[in-house]
């Protein structure tokens, strides 16, 4: 078969293409080393500049060296934060001391209703690690871009009381500040503990 | 009135500008209505369809690109669908139906022919690449490959979460897209290429149909949500993921494959056009022996 014959030329292209196709989907499939979707090179590096609940400005900076957990949310969510929030706690009662290693940032996608008060009164009921932030609306739809989510408020009723809907995904990074895993509303708590308990081994 | 005027502004600012996008359209724009200023009253000048088709193609996909479509198409999974109908098929069926590339040659200035395009379009890699990429056998399966690809979900999951990837998956699907329905309903001439006979083309056309009928009816007739990026992110307004889904299906589905049929049509109408000159010319020939 010589190179040179334009039909054997193209059967060899042929069937190396099919074995890069190949040699890319199986490098798709799930590696078994995380429990959690590994976003590692996929989502954006940890990067932002908010106002926490002590009305202290924070960037990324701030919580170099630990891995952060990253949550939209709103404190008069009636049920997926909560339930997110409490998990994570769990997760963190798991790992014991190491806990403090950890700090799981919930920005607020409704600043109107959620004051720094009220932010640090809801944070604090799931763990000393749980920090609020909040920013206002240019700023936190940029940041929210970053993350590729969404949030959007719905219309008040007679109360003046208004749903939000907003990402249920959580976001965690390690010490450096890169994007490696991402949890969501239906993980449980082994899982986030055991992939949380490999990134502080520094895996 | 001002919120009106608000809101239009905010639908037409992009979600994520991309220069690309703004430079290419525009150009193509600018090298278009220069050529139509060239041909006027000449014989190559289009007429109002095609020039129509154009425009409505070229719009159809900037808007889909760079306007808060673009926004929705990544917080809901109908619209994506949607916009991948647009990137896809719908636009360039038109833009290769209005056959703009003769137009766009007469409008260009000489030294972006000569400094650009020529060494660009004439490089044998280039056309080396287009002769492989237009093979009546591997267009179709890039065609319905590309489809399929970015519907694994693992692989949706990614590009939805990564503006890189999400851009690569978008102008896959436009190149794609452009190429392969160049080739069914473009012109005669110019492609580089000899044409395709009509029934090569009416069997690839049928050879896509299949595949997306499969990919769209798997879509809507799942009973899990395969694609979970939507709910982990946020959709643009509430939804039931599982009507989200079946919307999305259903577009992938019945007006995708339908563009199969609207694609043959134009083939079929071509070949009896040819048949009917070809038949003039042989009895006109056959004249001139008497």
């Amino acid at each position: 078969m010589s190179l040179r014959n334009p039909v054997a030329r193209t059967r060899i292209f042929l069937a190396a293409a099919f074995c890069a196709f190949a040699a890319l989907l199986s490098g798709c499939s799930q590696d078994k080393t995380w429990d959690l979707d590994n976003i590692t090179g996929i989502v954006s590096p940890l990067a932002f500049s908010l106002t926490d609940d002590t009305g202290r400005h924070v960037t990324a900076e701030t919580y170099r060296g630990r891995i952060v957990m990253l949550y939209f949310g709103y404190t008069h969510c009636p049920d997926v934060c909560p339930t997110t929030l409490a998990t994570l706690s769990q997760a963190l009662s798991k790992l014991g001391a190491a806990a403090d290693k950890v700090r799981i940032l919930f920005v607020t996608v409704d600043p109107q209703r959620d004051t720094p008060p009220l932010l640090k009164r809801y944070t604090e009921a799931f763990g000393p690690e749980f920090i609020g932030l909040r920013t206002d609306d240019p700023a936190l739809r940029q940041l929210a871009k970053r993350y590729r989510v969404t949030y959007s408020l719905g219309k008040p009723d007679a109360h003046g009381n208004y749903e939000a809907t907003h990402s249920s995904a959580v976001f965690i990074f390690d010490g450096k500040g890169k994007a490696r895993l991402m949890a969501e509303s239906s993980s449980s708590a082994a899982a986030i503990a055991h992939d949380v308990q490999q990134l502080i081994g520094g895996a | 009135m001002h919120s009106l005027l608000q809101s239009i502004a905010l639908f037409l600012i992009p979600w994520e500008f991309s220069p690309t996008v703004l430079l290419l359209c525009a150009g193509s724009v600018l090298l278009y209505v220069r050529g139509l200023r060239h041909a006027s009253g000449e014989a190559t000048s289009p007429g109002f369809w095609r020039i129509a088709a154009f425009f409505v193609g070229l719009t159809s996909i900037y808007a889909f690109l760079q306007t808060h479509l673009d926004y929705l198409s990544q917080h809901m999974f109908w619209i994506h669908r949607l916009q991948h109908l647009v990137l896809h098929h719908a636009g360039p069926f038109l833009i290769a139906l209005a056959a703009p590339l003769e137009i766009m040659a007469l409008g260009t200035p000489r030294w972006l022919r000569r400094g650009l395009f020529a060494p660009v379009f004439n490089n044998p890699l280039t056309l080396r690449l287009y002769r492989l990429l237009q093979h009546p056998v591997v267009a179709p399966l890039l065609f319905t490959g590309l489809i399929g690809f970015w519907l694994i979900p693992s692989v949706h999951f990614k590009a939805m979460l990564s503006l890189a990837r999400y851009d690569v998956m978008n102008w896959s699907m436009l190149i794609d897209g452009l190429l392969f329905w160049w080739l069914i309903v473009g012109p005669e001439k110019h492609t580089g290429l000899k044409p395709l006979g009509y029934g090569t083309r009416i069997i690839m056309l049928w050879a896509i149909m299949l595949p997306q009928i499969a990919i769209g009816a798997y879509i809507a007739l799942s009973s899990t949500i395969l694609y979970t990026s939507y709910s982990v992110c946020g959709r643009a307004w509430p939804i039931a993921p599982m009507t989200d889904q079946d919307i999305g299906g259903l577009i992938t589905w019945i007006p995708a494959a339908m563009m199969s049929a609207v694609g043959a049509l134009v083939v079929l109408r071509r070949w009896r056009n040819d048949s009917h000159s070809e038949r003039a010319r042989q009895s006109s020939l056959g004249m001139e022996v008497q």
